[in-house]
């Protein structure tokens, strides 16, 4: 079997106001992602995605089970920073997680946080950039990017620490359907050529759609587990949680409401026409 | 709207040799000039403080429009300077009106105060102007570290000055963009007194204050998530490097301190 990069056992937490604990936001989670795997987490605004997300860097630490990253306990306050270089993280916002003034600049924080000699963090600054397409805009001031290239300087950001696993909180939520695609394509990109662990955590069912394994939230649970076309193929269980399917899923399985015999695992376009297409034969 | 057009710490790239001076260097050459203003006290140690200031800003390149165009917002302090030192210096009288009265010793240093404010604006101009802020935080971080030795928290303070320059752009852009959302729902920020407006910019503020609030929480989860743990073991991608020229401008300054205080000693008008 292969190696788990992250991997949560009976993960819980609640969030403890002053009134008292609050209702737990995960609710006994048992996850493991293994190295070099492409996992989308896919849930409603508070199912839990995103607590669950800021549990794989040790932003946030369980208040019940545990969390380990590369074998190491998140909760061990000395292994912090071994934590935080191996899972990076990228958020909703990229005005918000751009800390210089130039590109580079930004992109070379995160390696002189570790103490980096200046040639390499020459080198890993160039690397990450060539690697999200942003070289050319490497002398350029982040306010005047578009958002998509923003999140983009924000991955190379993360990659410049050359982390085994990225994490990526709802990304794509602040931008538009272009900076969408070249954010999603970069992460892709990044898996593929590089072998980068990614967790995508998203709303988005055509971005859940393309990676290799998705996992559905509810209610701080996984309720769904499994290929992207497995996961929708059970159209009423997702329907159940409050979430839609893709609309090729959701065609076919209108068309089996009345009666006619068409597969559930249709994803892409193409693979739908070509379903109704033999259909009709 | 105007917000766009603020020059603070506006810095015009270029490939002049006080571009590439090394910003301690630019510091220290800003911190002599105005120490030698400051012991200016006749007419040709004036003339020499203007003619190598004049000498620099066209070495630079910056031009001379965008530094009148910076000198606007101080010009009513320059006025105002100008006009109490004409008539509260006491001397030798020649004109009274009243209780206005002007003396000689009065436009001498009504004259001096204008220029040493001017000399000293333009001087600071030149720095921001070509200095890039990384590189001049850089520089203070540089310069300041031996105040470490007495607890001087000089990377936080250098950190906290360069993560505010990066977001000035931000928060005007934000600003424009709840000005435009206020507005849209009859708020008035361009008429009535002085009062009037200072009021109507609470509704403004507010929700500003409460985004930098989140945007600061966002900030630094970000940072930590990319191991910032203080200044530390902190290895920098640009290295400062002192070169020769930076030696020979810093031996210029001393002399003109030098030539300054000779000057001031000549029998020569005030």
């Amino acid at each position: 079997m292969e190696r788990a990069i992250i991997e949560t056992r009976d993960l819980r937490f609640s969030y403890t106001t002053a009134e008292g604990v609050a209702p737990s936001v995960l609710d006994g989670v048992d996850l493991q992602i293994q190295e070099g795997s492409f996992v989308a987490v896919l849930g409603h605004n508070g199912s839990g995605k995103s607590t669950l997300a800021k549990h794989m860097n040790a932003i946030l630490l369980p208040t019940g089970g545990a969390v380990y990253v590369g074998g190491m306990d998140t909760a061990d306050d000395d292994k912090l920073l071994d934590i935080r270089r191996t899972v990076g993280m990228v958020f909703q916002n990229p005005d918000n997680q751009i800390v210089a003034n130039v590109v580079e600049e930004d992109v070379a924080f995160a390696p002189e946080n570790l103490g980096v000699p200046p040639a390499e963090i020459r080198r890993r600054v160039d690397e990450a950039l060539k690697a999200v397409g942003m070289y050319e805009y490497r002398e350029h001031a982040p306010h005047l990017l578009s958002g998509g290239q923003k999140q983009r300087v924000a991955i190379a950001g993360v990659i410049a620490m050359q982390p085994r696993c990225i994490v990526l909180d709802e990304p794509t939520a602040m931008l538009d359907p272009v900076g969408r695609r070249e954010v999603i394509d970069t992460v892709k990109k990044l898996n593929r050529a590089s072998g980068v662990t990614v967790v995508l955590i998203t709303h988005h069912m055509d971005e859940a759609a393309q990676a290799d394994r998705l996992i559905v939230m509810a209610k701080g649970r996984a309720v769904s587990d499994g290929t992207p076309k497995e996961v929708f193929s059970h159209v009423e269980a997702l329907k159940a949680v409050g979430l839609t399917v893709p609309e090729t899923v959701e065609l076919c399985w209108q068309l089996r409401q009345d009666g006619l015999d068409l597969p559930l695992d249709a994803l892409s376009d193409e693979e739908c026409a070509q379903a109704l297409f033999q259909l009709l034969q | 709207m105007a917000l766009k057009d603020i020059t603070l710490g506006q810095y015009f790239p270029g490939n002049t040799i006080f571009h590439r001076m090394d910003p301690r260097t630019k510091i220290l050459l800003t911190v002599a000039y105005i120490a030698a203003l400051f012991l200016c006290i006749n007419v040709p140690a004036y003339l020499l403080a203007i003619a190598v200031l004049a000498g620099a800003v066209a070495v630079s390149k910056v031009g001379v429009k965008a530094i009148v165009r910076g000198m606007r917002p101080v010009l009513v302090i320059v006025v105002i300077t100008g006009v109490l030192n004409l008539f509260y210096t006491p001397g030798q009288e020649i004109w009274r009106l009243g209780f206005l009265r002007i003396t000689v010793e009065g436009i001498w240093s009504a004259v001096f105060m204008i220029l040493r404010i001017m000399l000293l604006i333009t001087c600071t101009f030149l720095l921001t102007y070509t200095t890039s802020p990384i590189l001049l935080t850089d520089g203070l971080e540089k310069l300041l570290s031996p105040l470490k030795a007495i607890r001087v928290p000089v990377h936080e303070l250098a950190m906290m000055m360069s993560i505010a320059l990066r977001f000035i752009p931000t928060l005007i852009e934000e600003t424009d963009k709840i000005m435009s959302a206020q507005k849209a729902r009859g708020a008035d920020f361009e008429s009535g007194n002085l009062v009037q407006r200072a009021r109507a910019l609470v509704p403004l503020l507010v929700p500003l204050f409460i985004s930098a609030f989140r945007r600061a929480d966002e900030l630094a989860v970000a940072m930590e998530c990319r191991c910032y743990h203080g200044g530390e073991g902190r290895t920098r991608l640009r290295q400062l490097r002192f070169q020769s020229f930076d030696v020979l401008a810093l031996v210029l300054a001393a002399l003109l301190i030098a030539a300054v205080v000779l000057l001031g000693r000549l029998p020569l008008l005030p």
